[in-house]
């Protein structure tokens, strides 16, 4: 048996923490990512930098200790994987130049992260436009603030962050709107969980750039000719329909209704998924963080969004679950108690924020006959209502009558916006190409022998 | 009561439904999943008269050619008259495909290797010749059926033709031998006649009827690329070795270079068969092999980006004919499946034959080398 014992796909919180455990534990690892960093999204850093925030030492000492235990594939991008008939293939895209090659491995952790979540509104499609994790991405990554009087709205905890880092880095921060909650920051959901250091901080980091915070409040159209100079933040009642509407000029608006796991690689395998509180197909995992695939393992946002410290402790429980299973599954529960009890609480503390934070079906109201829903093949909401009207009952069905999803980034957008209209839960993506690939590389995928 | 039901909403049943309508019949629709949800939605609209030997099948293109430019003007859905060049990659082949195309008595160009380049620019250089049939085109299959069934609702009065999804047919209502409806999910729907449009599941609405029909799956995998900001292909354009795979028999994979461009800017590339059940596993060799082939063809392909690939299972019958008319085994049951790779194509034919059947009249063309009966 060539090739590795584990390839890990990710390198954000999750895909370190279980290289590593499996490292320490003898296993010969490869970790592979995207980006040109270890970090992924919650640790997103410019080069020269180290990641800041939250856990961003104990991170750092990670990747350490990771560099010297495990191969690191950085700048590789997955774009499919295989079951074998005793190990995974994984068809890797090396570097700028995109050379494709494949890593064998016995096992696969699959820490993929999430994507945005974004919902149409009309102007959306304007430039000054973002979604939150887009303008922290640019914060983090370039140092680049996403305009110099932004908007953050949307819904759930992670607007916070997002507005008090621009507000940190000089931004005049307009409001930060909040869909939902009566409540207000000072019952933040986060102060409830016992999490009043992380909320209060973001809040006093808010109150003192005077930022201001309301709740049922959201932006419900942007405006602007070549770029977004204005928005009309709204006033809403518990279902998200309009109660009252004012404008508030800004030169950019950062927009997140929660996130999207990224399970591609899970469904290519026929792994097993569920639906996660927030409405988001999720793979299926065990205690021991094992798919319903064997050989499969995973951890993080693709088993259900629940922030950067949940997904080390699934990462790592991963990682030592993996170890023991090759290791023929000798030595009893490899995982302590006391990290499993600690996962109970992290993912019941997570699933409490997703149903505190649901998005509300008034934002459908928000949208007008003309509002693009996709963006790469600009299909407006008239065609989508359209394609239902001609027999078309399901995301699916709407996106061959329509193309809502057919286009660059397959879905990625508004796969959850579109389900929301067919008015059916999002189904498991069925993506067998998971990056886009040149015909060239994909000819030349089987010249290249296993890594 | 309905005069017809048809089951399965894919292009085959709309058409099927859009003529029996059309001849004043009242028709049901029915399927257990959205319009075009199955086969219909995953092929690439082929309508072709170039790949078709001289016989009853190609008979049954050439009206459906004509129908589906008929139909094309109620517009809704692309319909594209763009012709396809059928490329050889030596002497040997063009000669056959030249004397296949004398055979077969379409309108045809033969095209010589110096003039290759005035049809598609970006083609390889070093092939042997073509011939380019104008009649050869492409429709967007979904939104076709889905604009047919809504054109013959709404053109032939009320209730003549009713769609509804999402119903499975769970048997059949017999009096006697005779076929009266379908049981349902739903419920019972009874009918004066029962049309199995089911495509490539029509073997298991038959057996539902204790009557066999030998479909099979024949998965077929389609690239499809980013879209292009400058059309590089203008016709469908595919190898010889295309027609030799339609007919084969072959259960092991086969693949041959289809390609061609979209209204929406995309190239879509095919097309492989094999038959391997109703396994949905994306296989990476089988789209290796498409990209091989494609940029074979057109090099200018290699820095294109594939942004995704889909899979179907076109309903293969052991003879490569469609089975379309009244199953002796079963009165009041009556077929319009098993198309293979051609259902796009022969979806207009298909229904309006049906349809004459359906309405008494004589037929256009003789059902018999369709005929359900050549399984019984």
């Amino acid at each position: 048996m060539t090739g590795y014992d584990l390839v890990v796909v990710g390198g954000g919180p999750a895909g370190v923490a279980g290289a590593l455990s499996a490292a320490q534990a003898g296993l010969r690892v490869a970790l592979v990512d995207a980006g040109p960093r270890l970090g992924g999204q919650y640790f997103r850093h410019r080069a020269g930098s180290l990641p800041s925030g939250r856990g961003a030492d104990r991170f750092v000492r990670q990747c350490r200790a990771l560099r010297t235990r495990a191969e690191l594939l950085l700048d590789h991008k997955v774009w499919a994987v295989e079951q074998g008939e005793d190990s995974v293939t994984v068809h890797v895209m090396a570097g700028q130049e995109e050379r494709p090659f494949t890593l064998a491995c016995r096992s696969l952790l699959i820490a993929t992260g999430a994507h945005d979540r974004p919902l149409p509104f009309p102007g959306w499609d304007l430039p000054g436009v973002l979604t939150a994790g887009g303008a922290q991405a640019l914060l983090k990554g370039e140092g680049v603030p996403a305009g110099r009087r932004v908007v953050v709205s949307g819904t759930g905890p992670f607007l916070l962050p997002v507005a008090a880092g621009l507000a940190k880095a000089g931004v005049s921060v307009a409001g930060v709107f909040e869909a939902n909650g009566p409540l207000g920051l000072a019952r933040h959901p986060l102060l409830a969980a016992g999490k009043a250091g992380e909320a209060l901080g973001y809040g006093a980091a808010l109150a003192g750039h005077r930022v201001p915070y309301r709740t049922r409040h959201a932006v419900v159209a942007a405006h602007g000719s070549s770029r977004v100079t204005h928005v009309t933040v709204a006033r809403l009642d518990a279902e998200w329909r309009v109660l009252s509407s004012r404008t508030v000029e800004c030169d950019a608006v950062a927009v997140g209704y929660g996130f999207v796991p990224q399970i591609d690689l899970a469904v290519q395998l026929g792994c097993a998924t569920t639906h996660s509180a927030d409405g988001s197909p999720v793979v299926d995992v065990d205690e021991g963080q094992r798919t319903s695939v064997a050989s499969v393992y995973a951890a993080g946002e693709p088993t259900g969004v629940g922030g950067a410290e949940l997904a080390e402790l699934e990462g790592r429980t991963a990682g030592l679950t993996i170890a023991h299973d090759l290791a023929s599954g000798e030595g009893g529960d490899p995982v302590p108690g006391v990290l499993r009890r600690r996962g109970e609480r992290l993912r019941a503390f997570a699933r409490a924020l997703q149903e505190a934070y649901p998005v509300q079906p008034g934002w459908q109201d928000w949208l007008h006959d003309d509002t693009l829903v996709c963006r790469c093949e600009e299909v407006p909401v008239s065609r989508i209502r359209e394609a239902m009207d001609l027999g078309a009952t399901d995301a699916r069905s709407i996106k061959l009558l329509a193309r809502p999803g057919m286009g660059w980034c397959q879905g990625r957008i508004c796969g959850y916006a579109v389900s929301c209209l067919a008015g059916e839960r999002p189904q498991a993506p069925r993506r067998p190409i998971a990056q886009p690939i040149t015909l060239g590389c994909l000819e030349r995928i089987e010249d290249e022998q296993p890594h | 009561m309905s005069d017809v039901i048809v089951i399965g909403a894919g292009v085959v049943g709309a058409a099927c439904a859009y003529y029996a309508a059309a001849a004043g019949l009242d028709v049901t629709v029915l399927d257990r999943g959205p319009v075009a949800g199955g086969t219909t939605g995953a092929g690439e609209g082929n309508v072709l008269v170039s790949d078709k030997e001289p016989g009853p099948e190609l008979d049954l293109a050439l009206l459906s050619n004509r129908l589906w430019r008929e139909l094309a003007e109620h517009g809704g859905f692309e319909y594209e008259p763009k012709g396809g060049l059928v490329v050889a990659e030596t002497g040997e082949v063009q000669r056959q495909l030249v004397e296949l195309a004398g055979k077969q008595g379409v309108e045809h160009t033969v095209v010589p290797d110096t003039e290759l380049h005035g049809y598609e620019p970006h083609l390889a250089d070093g092939l042997a010749g073509g011939v380019f049939y104008p009649q050869d085109a492409q429709v967007q299959p979904m939104l076709a059926a889905a604009r047919l069934l809504r054109h013959g609702a709404d053109s032939f009065g009320h209730g003549a033709l009713r769609l509804r999804t999402g119903v499975t047919v769970t048997g059949f209502v017999r009096s006697g031998e005779r076929v009266t409806g379908v049981r349902t999910d739903h419920g019972d729907i009874l009918a004066d006649a029962v049309v199995n449009a089911a495509g490539t599941w029509g073997g298991q609405v038959a057996a539902l009827a204790g009557v066999e029909l030998p479909i099979l799956p024949r998965r077929g995998f389609i690239l499809v690329t980013e879209p292009l900001r400058e059309p590089l292909i203008r016709h469908k354009v595919y190898t010889a070795a295309y027609v030799t795979n339609v007919a084969s028999d072959s259960a092991d994979l086969e693949t041959s270079a289809v390609v061609e461009g979209t209204p929406a800017g995309s190239v879509l590339i095919g097309a492989s068969r094999e038959r391997v059940g109703f396994d949905r596993t994306t296989s990476i060799p089988v789209l290796r092999r498409l990209a091989a082939q494609a940029t074979a063809l057109f090099p200018v392909l290699r820095n294109r980006r594939v942004i995704r690939s889909y899979c179907g299972f076109r309903p293969y019958c052991p003879d490569h004919l469609p089975v379309i008319g009244p199953d002796p085994r079963a009165p009041g049951l009556l077929h319009a499946c098993g198309h293979e790779g051609a259902g796009i194509g022969l979806a207009p034919a298909t229904g309006h034959l049906l349809a004459q059947l359906l309405s008494g009249e004589r037929t256009a063309l003789d059902l018999a080398p369709f005929s359900p009966g050549r399984f019984a």
